[in-house]
């Protein structure tokens, strides 16, 4: 495998931006994270993006967003309608095979105009779920209930993770929800989704995110201290809630295992958990202990840009590396109900 | 080509028709990718991943359907990807594929595209009015249209030529019994009364809407080689985009196609394309598009395309060959569209193309995609024996 690295990561998010679209939102971010990765915007060989058109509405959000980038001459160019954490994969693979040592990825989404909660009913089985039309929030409230019976954990645990998440959020600019909050703050607030509160689920953000990734000497030329990805998996489980097992993440496990999240001390790990419980099932499906600062950022509980929030996991983990504040630190991003499908990234500074 | 050799191991594809009310959209994929397993002689768990493509999910009302659809295609406890390139997301999800092999992640990679377009209506679900935006509620006649008219000015291209197109694809399609269209008597009588829809298009001009589903498995040089059957190697694969709309982009003749064509004939050493295959699939959707694209991808000079079509060199009895399946426009399950032309042209070179086989000289064929405003493009080239 080529050594890659990530050597620029920009974002923005706010809880509502009525007054730009998405392709708006997105050209000061792409400008500028190709302007911080320190690679002339026409030597950037490859360009692959993340986005899903009933948030935006219509048949092609992707097309509309490529009128960012400034897609002239034509460029080697990809979309998922996945999370951007996929579209960062699929960049990697194409450094892998050698065609181009340098990728711009991005993703963006804006939530507010709809209702997320409701719009993601259509991930569901069109014949058997979406009839029935739960939502997301419904979806996962039960998964809480089915963790916490079985874990033996109970709502202070889940309040623990909301107000950490909103403390830490107060060094984001980016967090659309932050203060100082207690676990007792939150546990006075109402159920809305039984066991869940509000605080334990992720706030509507519009947003966007850029990464740029390049491979062995590149990286180095461009990067003091380069973000290197020391392995990237992912895994799908099962669509139907029914046949899983709802209280751990089996494809995490499997995705972390694989990507060698073990393989060393876990400094931090930002992960893709929109609901409290999902947090801490991540962290139990990882193995990370207390030695390791997991969501420092806030998460998706402080900042939760549909699209991009899995992308930003990657690129909170590797600013941290850059900066020397973290070693080694783990990426996750997720799509689909209840943590259906998961993908890992280890990132490490150093080595090489 | 970039990074390890790959080959096309296995192929199935559904029998396309306007309403596939016999399966559900999970059944639809699964018909289409059993018979590429069977092909290929493997088995589900054979897989080490998955690649689906579909174009817009407004198409059947599913968003991200691949999380409904990992069940149904062997993914669970594997790698699952979606890609959405617009019309392009066939040959792109081929592509995606492929990659996955030539970085030497996968040994053997499951792909699968397809469209279930009688669960919605794609002429409405391209026309969603959105904010700010003029709404066209064209569909994708109604844009591709003045392009033609165009193309038609520029050139000075006999008016029948789109007719021409319309008749060999379809009697070409009497030959592949997967086709949706079997139209024994079409002539140029026929399409030219067939009534106007967009100028100069009438509707036996144009594509159908289709259901249907194309599923290839890619394998590493190793799985090719212990291959039973005859397999497709890839020579070369490239996508190439552009905006939707700028001052001096040439909708007619896109940079960006020209550019994929130009990267992938490098890569698979194709220095005359109307030499070098033995017949291409081209994305045809719109009978215009056949002299459009000759011109595009280099098989004659510009202005000439339609000269081609007219001397009749694009038949299955001419000297190359295009869309000898029948094309897009007897089968159109949009999202699969694509990857049908890259799995038919690998079943050319792999010989398996029954009764409309070409005859391999070369043993080299084009599989070609575009969508979005004539602004996405993928391609790749196949060939019988090993680059």
């Amino acid at each position: 495998m080529r050594d890659v690295a990530v050597v620029s990561f920009v974002q923005s998010a706010v809880a509502r931006d009525a007054e730009h679209n998405e392709v708006e939102m997105l050209v000061p971010t792409l400008h500028a994270a190709v302007a911080e990765s320190g690679i002339p915007k026409q030597d950037i060989a490859f360009v692959c993006s993340g986005s899903l058109d009933y948030l935006q509405g219509g048949p092609f959000a992707f097309v509309s967003g490529l009128d960012a980038v400034g897609a002239w001459p034509p460029l080697r160019e990809s979309h998922v309608e996945m999370d951007a954490a996929w579209a960062l994969y699929e960049a990697w693979v194409a450094i892998q095979t050698g065609e181009v040592d340098s990728a711009l990825v991005y993703g963006f989404g804006k939530s507010s105009p709809g209702d997320l909660h409701e719009i993601m009913t259509l991930q569901y089985d069109p014949y058997y779920v979406v009839p029935l039309w739960p939502s997301m929030v419904d979806m996962s409230a039960l998964q809480a209930r089915a963790y916490l019976d079985a874990s033996g954990r109970g709502e202070d645990d889940l309040a623990e993770v909301a107000a950490r998440a909103q403390r830490n959020g107060r060094s984001n600019p980016y967090a659309v929800r932050a203060g100082d909050l207690s676990a007792g703050d939150v546990r006075a607030r109402p159920v809305t989704h039984d066991p869940l509160r509000d605080d334990d689920i992720a706030p509507i953000t519009d947003g966007t995110a850029a990464v740029v990734i390049a491979a062995g000497d590149l990286a180095r030329s461009v990067c003091e201290r380069p973000a290197w990805i020391r392995g990237i998996e992912h895994r799908i489980e099962a669509h139907s809630l029914g046949v899983r097992d709802l209280t751990t993440s089996e494809s995490t496990r499997a995705a972390g295992a694989a990507a060698g999240v073990a393989n060393g001390k876990v400094d931090v790990a930002e992960l893709h958990a929109q609901f409290s419980h999902e947090e801490l099932i991540l962290a139990e499906a990882l193995g990370l202990g207390g030695d390791t600062a997991i969501n420092p950022s806030g998460g998706p509980l402080a900042s939760n840009p549909v699209m991009s929030a899995g992308l930003i996991r990657v690129g909170e983990v590797a600013r941290r590396i850059w900066s020397g504040e973290a070693g080694r630190g783990v990426a996750h991003a997720t799509s689909g109900p209840c943590l259906q499908q998961n993908l890992v990234c280890v990132l490490e500074g150093g080595g090489n | 080509m970039a990074g390890n050799r790959v080959a096309v191991v296995g192929i199935g594809q559904t029998h396309h028709r306007a309403a596939r009310k016999d399966v559900s959209m999970a059944g639809l994929v699964r018909e289409a990718a059993i018979e590429a397993l069977e092909d290929a002689g493997m088995t589900w768990s054979d897989i080490d991943a998955v690649v689906i493509g579909k174009a817009p999910d407004m198409f059947e009302g599913v968003a991200m359907p691949e999380l409904y659809l990992a069940d149904a295609l062997g993914a669970v406890g594997k790698p699952m990807m979606r890609v959405h390139t617009a019309g392009s997301v066939g040959g792109s999800t081929s592509i995606v594929a492929a990659k996955l092999v030539a970085a030497g992640i996968h040994e053997r990679v499951l792909t699968v595209a397809y469209e279930k377009q009688s669960e919605s209506n794609a002429t409405w679900g391209l026309s969603v009015p959105m904010p700010f935006a003029a709404p066209l509620v064209a569909g994708a006649g109604g844009y591709f249209a003045p392009l033609i008219r165009a193309y038609m000015y520029r050139s000075g291209a006999p008016r029948n030529t789109g007719h021409l197109v319309a008749v060999k694809d379809r009697l070409a399609a009497l030959r592949n019994p997967k086709a949706h269209l079997h139209l024994p008597d079409i002539d140029l009588k026929t399409v030219e009364e067939s009534f106007l829809l967009w100028d100069p298009l009438r509707y036996l001009d144009v594509c159908p809407s289709s259901d249907g589903a194309m599923a290839m498995v890619l394998g590493s040089e190793q799985v090719a080689d212990a291959s039973a059957g005859s397999v497709a190697w890839v020579h070369g694969m490239a996508m190439r985009s552009e905006p939707t709309m700028f001052a001096r982009r040439d909708q007619i003749n896109p940079q960006a196609g020209k550019d994929c064509a130009k990267d992938v004939y490098a890569q698979a050493g194709i220095t005359n394309p109307r030499d070098d295959f033995d017949c291409a699939e081209v994305y045809v959707p719109f009978s215009w598009y056949e002299p459009m694209w000759l011109e595009n991808l280099g098989f004659c000079a510009e202005g000439d395309g339609w000269k081609l079509t007219q001397d009749g060199a694009t038949a299955p009895d001419g000297d190359i060959p295009w869309n000898p399946s029948g094309g897009v426009l007897s089968s159109n399950p949009i999202g699969a569209s694509g990857m049908v032309r890259f799995g038919e042209a690998a079943q050319q070179v792999r010989g398996r193309a029954g009764d409309y086989q070409v005859e391999l000289k070369t043993g080299k064929a084009l599989g070609h995609a575009y969508g979005g405003g004539s602004q996405f493009f993928s391609m790749w080239v196949v060939g019988s024996d090993k680059p």
